[in-house]
């Protein structure tokens, strides 16, 4: 991948922005009445649906129930017509049972399970339109659901992809950017108590680099909880004027 | 979620209520739920449209790819159907759960519209014999809430409206072989003429009259239910009992009627709504789930 330019010498990405700009972020909670909670998320043209059963009782073999938690149970899956080329199936291919799992760890940490012994939280994620960065939306998507279906958490979950391109980091990578080479790092933050939930990177990096690489994403997730804060806070203006309270 | 449970009394209600033709919810035995459509909402794909009819939410998405048609009919395209019922409609669906319906709503939607009487298969040709369209029809289903033959069908019908294919050149190679050359252009494309494509109307056979558009509450109560493909000259193209009970002869003729009258008062609206939001052009504000 000769070609592709990721950031020209005036300082601009593929996609017009700065470096460390984040994409548009739109996202709207509630948009199921089904399920307990639900949450849609558009980052850039990456988009995503997240829903959240429970707590409810443990479904399925009981051998899993935790006496002293809720078990949280997470699939991630894709719509066939999400990426460029068409996907075979949704779900059950590596690539998502280890995103699955990346989910669970990550709201592991921040979903307060104490608080609901021998019970099991469900999240499901789906993304309808993969652009890049595909799990930090999805995490994203989830902690609104989570949030919408009043379980409490000890903190907003964000999650950012940064890149390293030239000696700068890249926030919040598109497909092009993300698929052009070059080290990527997923982050999910707990930005009050800047707690890492789950961190993980693909391709190497020169130490010296690491530092201004998490700088980068920690700023970008922080970024990211304060236009999530605003939906949620818009979200229950808007639920309580409906509601009369 | 895909089914409820009811209790006798509620049965009884929803049961008196439809011998009075007056459901639960307000309606009359052919009335439709509110529905919502709007077409154009996934850009990774060549059409797609998104129906929410009550509760139930369905996405469809189309990708075109280039093939070779099937040796039984050279000149002629094909559709590919998936029906994904996704986790997010009900935790039953999780893993392999949701398996068991999709398929059977994949071959129902196989016999459907995968013939050239329903769709224009023919245009779908790009050489006879070497090159053709397929298309693959994603169905997602993303809620529950009843009635999901009619909502997928006519978020099918709102899709492959939708759907744009890139015109294509056929020159001879310089070798003797045929070149095939894709415009580049995005608004050098061809539609899909969406004129004889049916859609499902689902009669639910409830005590002794017969719904369209049921809700779970209402299916719970119902026997069992037929199937009907109408196009919109009132041709019925396909027709299927489901459901565990047994229809009389007497009641299934009148079901039939009913079912060709409510499909061909159905394909009205539902074009009218679709060239209405084509019309509107890059004007549009896309919604999606937003809204």
């Amino acid at each position: 991948m000769a070609g592709l330019e990721l950031l020209s010498d005036q300082g601009y990405r593929l996609d017009g922005r700065k470096a460390t700009e984040l994409r548009k972020v739109q996202a709207r909670m509630g948009v199921f009445a089904q399920a307990d909670g639900s949450a849609y998320i558009e980052q850039g043209n990456t988009k995503a649906l997240a829903v959240v059963y429970g707590p409810h009782e443990m479904r399925g073999s009981r051998s899993r129930t935790l006496h002293d938690r809720a078990v949280i149970n997470c699939q991630y899956s894709m719509a066939t017509f999400s990426t460029a080329e068409r996907k075979r199936r949704p779900h059950g291919d590596r690539k998502s049972t280890e995103m699955s799992l990346h989910l669970k760890q990550t709201f592991e940490a921040a979903v307060m399970t104490q608080l609901y012994p021998r019970s099991q939280i469900d999240i499901y994620v789906k993304v309808l339109q993969a652009d890049g960065g595909n799990y930090s939306v999805c995490v994203n998507a989830a902690t609104l659901a989570v949030i919408d279906a009043g379980i409490p958490m000890r903190d907003y979950v964000c999650a950012c992809t940064v890149g390293f391109v030239d000696e700068t980091p890249l926030a919040d990578l598109c497909f092009a950017e993300e698929s052009g080479g070059g080290s990527s790092l997923a982050l999910a933050l707990l930005p009050r108590g800047g707690q890492i939930a789950l961190l993980q990177m693909d391709a190497r990096l020169h130490q010296d680099h690491l530092e201004a690489l998490m700088e980068a994403a920690m700023t970008a997730c922080k970024g990211v909880s304060k236009v999530l804060d605003e939906v949620v806070r818009q979200h229950l203006q808007e639920v309580s004027v409906l509601t009369g309270e | 979620m895909a089914t409820v449970q009811l209790s006798e009394a509620e049965k009884v209600y929803v049961l008196h209520g439809i011998r009075d033709d007056l459901r639960v919810d307000g309606r009359s035995c052919e009335d439709y739920r509110h529905m919502e459509i709007e077409t154009d909402v996934v850009s990774n794909t060549d059409g797609s449209a998104k129906v929410t009819l009550g509760h139930t939410a369905v996405l469809v998405g189309i990708k075109a790819e280039m093939g070779k048609p099937r040796p039984a009919q050279p000149a002629e395209g094909y559709l590919e159907f998936f029906v994904d019922c996704s986790a997010n409609a009900t935790p039953e669906f999780e893993g392999r759960g949701g398996e068991e319906l999709g398929t059977e709503l994949t071959n129902t939607l196989y016999r459907v519209f995968n013939n050239k009487r329903s769709v224009d298969l023919a245009s779908l040709c790009i050489s006879p014999g070497e090159h053709c369209w397929l298309l693959y029809v994603d169905v997602l289903l993303l809620q529950c809430d009843g009635n999901l033959y009619d909502g997928i069908s006519i978020a099918i019908k709102a899709a492959l409206f939708n759907t744009k294919l890139p015109k294509v050149l056929i020159s001879e190679g310089e070798e003797g072989g045929t070149e095939i050359e894709l415009s580049d252009d995005p608004y050098d494309s061809v539609r899909l003429s969406v004129d004889n494509v049916p859609c499902i109307v689902t009669l639910c056979k409830v005590g002794p009259r017969h719904v369209v558009d049921a809700t779970l509450q209402e299916k719970a109560c119902s026997v069992a239910s037929l199937i009907m493909a109408v196009t919109p000259a009132g041709t019925c193209t396909c027709m299927r009992k489901v459901g565990g009970g047994s229809l009389d002869p007497e009641s299934f003729f009148e079901m039939t009627e009913a079912g060709r009258r409510v499909g061909r008062a159905l394909h009205g609206p539902l074009m009218a709504l679709l060239s209405q939001e084509e019309a509107l052009g890059q004007k549009r504000q896309k919604v999606g789930f937003l809204g």
